[in-house]
């Protein structure tokens, strides 16, 4: 028998599950997610171990969805130090690099930057030729400021990425094995949003590497010699070289986990997925079994960023919120109790009325005490469920494209909290194992490639130019470790390019498919 | 510099005045006319980079004074890739001044509304001129010849086009719409994207042709909504206030219809009323931007009056390219400049220009016959 293990790190909780070849669970665990996230996750791994009677030389498979890059940046915590070089001049000159970036978090990753001559137009001529001596000296300079890690934009480099790749080759030339960021990997058209991407990815290469290769040595200690994946912002797995690479690539794989462990619960590829946590609750849309992407610029740590991120709605109600009742009005959330829910709320003893408590005094729940909930009133108890219900209702709709109902699946340890009716929802279920839907997620999770490219159809046909991104962002999964039997393309986008010349188009495609078993 | 514009009084604009601006600018794109972050953060720049930013009074601009506008023209996704190099339209002006035979004096916006509300701060700054608190549109239209500089007999040429690589075309056409046809060619050639200082006129001019106080006017509004929400007071009331607006509506949106016809891409927003609107219905129709709202059957707001709709919590402005169902809104409509109202402005900018059977009436008296 092989298994595959899928432990995915939240707010309040972290999460674990062991799956046999059939992706039934046979051990399950929550424990508290810690300050430095790895001695939760090595808690969680203790713990699912414990319960799961198999030999540990049967894992074959260990992936992870953590939080420790979003987490680095939004408390601006071991970042690196970035040299940053934009290739773009003459032009671009009037916004230079980080001018929108909170003080703070320049401070923190150095904020040496610099813009070099060169880039492309976007019918994909030369702007202007990379000045390679000036590079040479720029590099020098990053060299003696003793930069960790470089990120490299250009102009349209999306439609044209020669010069941020022999931009690279010159930093490494020098540099030596310093890890890069090439922003046509990374972000898509916009390049002060693609540029931040870029510069993010670089400052957390560090925090990175450090929780891959924590979790990598944990899992040697245990005797476990599973090939390890991270998950990734569109629900789909990473190597864990890869992930070295690209890890803000992961600052929303929580949530995605969550939606891909939703779908595959439930069985339902086309839902919205409620998942709610000890403080949040965050809400999601399903697509053909992946989550919907957001098509706006999403702002990461007070940065404007073009990233591709999985469209949700984050709301103030979990498990842990506080409930209060001011002049006859009720009010739950934002602020929480989060993991501390054992200790403070009533019903565990503690002096804090809790979303859990209305849940459990409901008969919602089964949980601590409920005798400690005998001097709360019942219509006050109601008055909170409704608001809580219409919390969520709310969100739903804003989430939805047209009125029609559609189903909803209830996921996180916190959902107890919600009733089995929902407005706007054509039936609302709630999967087994349900509370460790995102450990699950990023058990089943797929390896994917993708492509994300500006073509002309100047002289080539439609057809032809889809045929060839299909095939490259096949390719581009198997590389990744898809087994090339399952590999299915599950995502397609054109865009014309608006008031331009020449049939510019932009495509996009995902590939995905399972792992090799 | 002050001896440059001797005289007169100028007041200068700190980096929240800048924010606010940009903010205010989205309300009066009125769902259109691009974002204006770009144009700010060249405007943070340039103070940081030790220039002033100053706005001068239309009322103190000598009447032989000469005062050019500037704007960027082009592709949005161009705009935002290929960022300006700061000097393409300070070229454009060194080049028109000299045509002209006359220094530049000052310079402004085309129009208050969207992307190109914010640029020309940092022009002014880097050219050591103020910017007049003026505009041609007071919101945000899509082509060259929709101002009220054009209604009121000035022309868009002679006009200067430049790019980053020191290209500077100088352009004289017949009339106001071969400018802007030529224009837009020239600016693919470019790379898509054109930076262009047009519509030169003299302060006598300005005062007959430019809608004063617009660029204070986006401020105070940007201003009125970072004070509400630092107050934590509903900011829709302050918006109204700075703008002499009107609350049109409150709702849901319930369906976007986007679809082309006859070479418009043209839309429908549907909003369901909540609470005190509960049971009535509202249809906002836009092209680039928003340009009449039908209350239960009946017009209640039309362009040229400026129609905005702003999220219910935060008060930000939707754009017509982010509208989905679902949002929970504020619309909101705010009076247009009287040029607007004249028959020639109507012609070039009224409802009828758009597509719509539709009779403008001014806002004021719409809503007045609704109460």
């Amino acid at each position: 028998m092989t298994y595959r293990l899928g432990i995915d790190v939240g707010g309040t909780n972290t999460d674990a599950v062991i799956l046999d070849k059939d992706n039934k669970p046979v051990a399950k665990i929550k424990v508290a997610t810690t300050e430095d996230i790895t001695t939760g996750i090595l808690n969680a791994l203790d713990g699912v171990l414990r319960e799961a009677s198999i030999s540990l030389d049967e894992i074959e498979y260990a992936m992870l969805g953590t939080t420790h890059c979003t987490n680095a940046i939004v408390e601006r915590r071991n970042l690196a130090r970035v040299g940053i070089i934009r290739i773009g001049r003459p032009a671009t000159l009037s916004i230079k690099p980080l001018i929108s970036w909170p003080d703070d978090l320049v401070s923190a990753i150095g904020g040496h930057s610099f813009i070099l001559q060169g880039g492309h137009e976007f019918d994909g001529r030369e702007l202007a030729p990379l000045d390679e001596e000036e590079l040479r000296r720029i590099v020098k300079e990053l060299k003696e400021k003793k930069v960790e890690s470089v990120a490299i934009s250009a102009v349209f480099s999306p439609v044209n990425n020669e010069h941020e790749l022999r931009a690279a080759e010159i930093v490494r030339e020098v540099l030596g094995d310093v890890p890069i960021s090439l922003s046509h990997e990374i972000g898509s058209i916009g390049l002060l949003e693609r540029e931040n991407a870029a510069v993010l990815n670089a400052a957390v290469v560090k925090v990175a590497k450090t929780a891959v290769k924590s979790f990598e040595s944990a899992l040697r200690e245990k005797g476990i010699e599973a090939q390890v994946y991270i998950t990734q912002n569109d629900g789909t797995l990473m190597s864990a070289e890869y992930a070295l690479k690209y890890p803000v690539l992961t600052i929303a794989s929580g949530p995605a986990n969550s939606l891909r462990g939703g779908a595959f619960l439930s069985g339902l590829k086309n839902a919205i997925v409620v998942d709610v946590g000890g403080t949040t609750t965050d809400i999601g849309v399903l697509v053909n079994g992946f989550p919907r992407e957001s098509s706006v610029a999403v702002e990461i740590g007070g940065v404007r960023t073009n990233f591709r991120m999985p469209d949700l709605i984050s709301i103030g109600l979990g498990g842990g919120s506080l409930v209060e009742f001011v002049d006859g009005k009720v009010r739950v959330g934002p602020k929480s109790v989060g993991y501390r829910l054992e200790k403070e709320a009533l019903v565990f003893g503690g002096d804090k009325l809790t979303a859990t408590d209305i849940a459990v005094h409901l008969g919602r729940a089964k949980l601590g005490d409920p005798s400690k909930l005998s001097g709360l009133d019942r219509s006050l108890a109601e008055k909170a469920a409704d608001k809580m219900k219409t919390m969520v209702e709310d969100a739903i709709d804003r989430m939805k494209t047209n009125p029609d109902p559609v189903p909803v699946i209830l996921v996180g340890g916190g959902s107890i909290l919600l009733p089995g009716e929902l407005r706007g929802a054509s039936q609302v279920i709630r999967p087994p194992h349900f509370e460790v839907a995102n450990a699950i997620g990023a058990a089943i999770a797929q390896v994917s490639g993708e492509i994300d490219r500006v073509f002309s159809l100047e002289e080539r046909g439609r057809e032809d130019v889809l045929r060839e991104a299909k095939e490259i962002a096949i390719q581009e999964a198997i590389k990744a470790g898809a087994d090339p039997r399952t590999v299915e393309i599950v995502d397609v986008e054109e865009v014309p390019l608006a008031y331009l010349p020449g049939n510019a188009i932009r495509i996009r495609v995902k590939a995905a498919g399972y792992l090799k078993i | 510099m002050t001896s440059y514009h001797g005289g007169c009084s100028v007041r200068s604009l700190d980096k929240e005045a800048i924010e606010n601006l940009a903010v205010g600018a989205a309300i009066l794109g009125t769902g259109g006319g691009g974002d204006p972050y770009l144009g700010k953060l060249t405007a943070i720049q340039a103070l940081e980079e030790g220039y002033e930013i100053n706005i001068v009074d239309i009322k103190d601009v000598p009447n032989d004074a000469l005062v050019i506008p500037s704007a960027g023209m082009g592709s949005p996704t161009v705009i935002v890739e290929k960022l300006p190099r700061g000097t393409e339209i300070i070229n454009a002006f060194k080049a028109l001044s000299e045509y002209l035979g006359m220094e530049v004096y000052a310079t402004m916006p085309i129009e208050a509304g969207g992307l190109n509300s914010t640029f020309p701060l940092a022009v002014g700054a880097k050219m050591g001129v103020p910017i007049v608190d003026a505009d041609g549109m007071g919101r945000a239209f899509p082509e060259l010849q929709m101002t009220t500089f054009h209604i009121n007999g000035v022309t868009v040429t002679p006009m200067a086009l430049a790019d980053e690589r020191d290209n500077i075309v100088l352009l004289k056409t017949c009339d106001n719409y071969w400018a802007e046809w030529i224009a837009r060619d020239i600016t693919v050639r470019f790379g898509g994207t054109a930076w262009i200082a047009l519509y030169p006129m003299t302060g006598k001019e300005l005062k007959k042709a430019a809608i004063p106080g617009t660029l204070g006017l986006a401020e105070r509004l940007g201003r009125a909504i970072r004070d509400a929400k630092e107050r934590r007071e509903n900011p829709i009331e302050a918006v109204l206030e700075a703008s002499n607006g009107f609350e049109l509506f409150k709702g849901k949106i319930i369906d976007v219809e986007r679809k082309t016809t006859g070479g418009f891409a043209r839309g429908e927003i549907r909003i369901e009323g909540i609470e005190e609107y509960k049971g009535q219905s509202l249809v906002v129709h836009f092209q680039n931007e928003n340009l009449v709202a039908i209350k239960d059957g009946k017009v209640i707001a039309s362009v040229p009056d400026l129609i905005t709709l702003l999220d219910l919590e935060t008060a930000v402005p939707i754009t017509t390219e982010s509208v989905k169902y679902g949002y929970r809104c504020f619309v909101i409509g705010m009076p247009c400049s009287e040029m607007w109202r004249s028959e020639k402005g109507l012609e070039v900018a009224g409802p009828k220009y758009f597509g719509y059977d539709v009779e403008y009436k001014p806002i004021e008296k719409i809503v007045g016959e609704f109460e």
